[in-house]
């Protein structure tokens, strides 16, 4: 099969989606930039002009605010945030507006709106250029958060995202984008809510979404050295949880770990524990270990940096200490 | 210069136009009383004194064009063609009311005739009709949106951010700022620097006109001309009603015991009431009678009498309610 990149899945995507639906346009900061939004964009302004690939000011509730007003009328805006950091601009619209309107008014109206928050942490860029939300979205009724770790599920995703009746937060983190994979030429589409097993194995559970997947993964290999066998799960999907294949797996590993590019507190990671640990309580030999930013804001430094994301390394202490 | 107005507009319209707003009048009364005997529950901002805004605005409007309202919309909901019955239903939190009993006087819709929601975050749906309007321009239509605001909202960031991307684009949307004078219970010169709000759209680009909100006729024509212009691709205006809500921020209270305001200034404006204005026009060129006026709001009052009926006998949402529409399928 053709390999991408990351970068190259999401604007595949996004090109194919533009051709194939009039109602589909993209809109935010950078989108006609060469380097605000990496190389995701690019193109896409020669292909299909100023009309649908809006570059917009500096106005992150405004501009969020008309992509979920052209989407309450039937468009299906891709609404890009260039940082995470930035969308707190936009709260208003995102949660107050966007994630309410179709249950506030009865299902007579709804949002069919993708918003790209993307995460472009590390190299120094400290605490409001870092920061990752998966976690305060996935809290919010009417939204659904997906978080693609594979250039297959950057496209795959971002088409069902697109094609959702909902307002779906579609998180791209761009230490993925030069990542290469397989990835099909045609549009197909990744369902929303399906997590996937990259890994077999029978004595632990790993849970990883977007880059901490790679991180699990070599963690894996190297446990596997060790005589540990480490069954790999990429959610794909925060929010709905695919709770079906999570507990398929820890009812046959018995034992948890979440590796989780968010914060430790009421995060990601504390939602995938707590929805085991009430449902397989009996299965679990342990409790189950959560692997994620400590509870600081992204330092600047590079010295704290390295302490701060979660790596392979820290996962594996994580997954030491079980068998110890 | 007002009898000249009046030429240019059929009697069929102006009479239109005051038994919408001798009906959103009569039920903002009735609700008020109702809120009293407590049978309807959830907050209601009633709109008395500021009917001519929604009437002279929607008026001037196709019933394809958009609307966005705010926590203070029956009038709006009504001036655009909503169902009486569906919204008397949606404020005793019923089945069959507009929003299924999910929203609440806050929260009215009417997407067949174009009203397409109503926040309660205050100037939360400006930035949503830009996008409406930006739709319509995306789709080669020719629709007009409007976003209905209070002065209070001339605070918020969002409403700046809308001004400027609208103008950028040249979007067909009509920012209407129903200035009655008043951001919950603060006073406008204790919020505003410059209580000018039309001059704040020549920062934008944009043309900013301050009217009588209390003159529907004057409300209607110069909308009207807005509302064209902008059709035609000429761009969006903020148009600025002065006007005066009766009653207090929310409830049918007049907040004059708490000394928000004072009775001299609720008599002045209850003086220029914008129905009394336009049925002396309606009298005086012998469109109606006095007898027609009164068989008018008899008429309405029986309507509203049935919406109330229909709604008390509507059945209240089930459980299976409460966990509907948090997405569509």
């Amino acid at each position: 099969m053709r390999r991408l990149t990351y970068a190259e899945a999401i604007n595949e995507a996004t090109y194919q989606m533009m051709e194939e639906d009039s109602s589909v346009f993209l809109i935010g900061q950078g989108v006609t930039s060469p380097w605000y939004v990496g190389t995701t964009t690019e193109g896409l302004l020669e292909k299909f002009g100023g009309g649908r690939v809006i570059d917009t000011p500096v106005s992150e509730n405004g501009i969020t605010g008309v992509a979920t007003g052209a989407a309450i009328v039937g468009m299906r805006p891709i609404l890009i945030h260039p940082r995470m950091d930035f969308m707190y601009l936009a709260m208003d619209q995102i949660v107050n507006q966007a994630a309410n309107w179709s249950y506030m008014f009865g299902g007579k109206v709804h949002v069919p709106l993708t918003i790209r928050g993307i995460i472009n942490r590390g190299g120094e860029q400290a605490a409001q250029h870092s920061q990752a939300l998966q976690a305060i979205f996935s809290h919010i009724p009417g939204l659904r958060v997906v978080m693609p770790a594979t250039p297959y599920d950057a496209k795959g995703l971002l088409v069902a995202s697109v094609k959702d009746n909902n307002p779906v937060i579609y998180t791209d983190d761009r230490w993925l984008y030069s990542v290469k994979g397989n990835v099909p030429e045609e549009l197909f589409l990744v369902p929303i809510g399906k997590g996937a097993i990259r890994k077999r194995g029978e004595d632990v559970t790993l849970v990883g979404v977007s880059y901490t997947v790679y991180e699990s993964l070599k963690a894996a290999r190297e446990l596997e050295r060790e005589g540990i066998s480490v069954e790999a799960i990429d959610l794909r999907t925060v929010k709905p949880l695919d709770k079906e294949l999570l507990f398929e797996s820890v009812r046959k590993t018995g034992r948890l770990v979440i590796a989780d590019s968010g914060w430790r507190s009421f995060g990601v990671s504390a939602e995938v524990s707590a929805t085991v640990s009430e449902n397989l309580f009996e299965y679990l030999k342990s409790p189950p270990v959560r692997v994620t930013l400590p509870d600081t804001p992204a330092p600047s430094s590079s010295a704290l940096e390295k302490l701060f994301y979660p790596t392979k390394d820290t996962i594996i202490s994580a997954i030491e200490q079980l068998f110890r | 210069m007002e009898e000249k107005l009046t030429v240019k507009i059929p009697a069929l319209t102006l009479l239109k136009m005051y038994e919408c707003m001798v009906r959103i009048r009569r039920l903002e009364e009735i609700v008020g009383e109702l809120v009293c005997k407590k049978e309807i529950k959830c907050p209601s901002h009633l709109y008395i004194g500021q009917e001519a805004v929604a009437v002279g605005v929607c008026s001037s409007l196709k019933r394809e064009d958009y609307i966005f309202g705010t926590h203070r919309s029956h009038g709006h909901y009504l001036a655009k063609g909503g169902n009486l019955k569906e919204l008397l239903a949606e404020l005793y939190g019923r089945l069959n009311g507009c929003s299924r009993g999910k929203g609440g006087s806050m929260h009215v819709v009417a997407p067949e005739v174009g009203l397409l929601g109503t926040p309660a975050i205050v100037a939360g749906g400006i930035p949503l009709a830009v996008g409406t309007a930006l739709a319509s321009v995306l789709k080669g239509e020719k629709r007009v949106s409007v976003a209905f605001f209070g002065d209070g909202a001339t605070n918020e960031g969002v409403f700046y951010e809308s001004l400027n991307f609208a103008s950028l684009k040249k979007l067909p949307v009509i920012f209407v700022c129903e200035n009655n004078y008043y951001s919950t219970h603060m006073p406008i010169s204790a919020c505003l620097a410059d209580t000018n709000i039309k001059d704040k759209a020549k920062v934008f680009n944009m043309p900013g006109f301050r009217l009588n909100g209390n003159d529907v006729i004057e409300v209607f024509q110069k909308t009207r001309e807005a509302v064209e212009k902008a059709r035609e691709g000429g761009g969006p205006s903020l148009i600025e009603c002065l006007t005066y809500r009766w009653r207090g921020h929310v409830g049918p209270h007049y907040d004059l015991d708490k000394g928000l305001r004072s009775q001299e200034e609720l008599n002045w404006w209850m003086g220029r009431c914008p129905i009394k204005r336009l049925e002396k026009t309606l009298l005086d060129e012998e469109i109606i009678s006095s007898e027609e006026k009164h068989k008018i709001v008899k008429r309405i009052d029986e309507e509203i009498g049935e919406a109330v009926r229909f709604a008390k006998k509507s059945p209240y949402p089930g459980e299976d309610e409460l966990y509907r529409d948090v997405f569509k399928g």
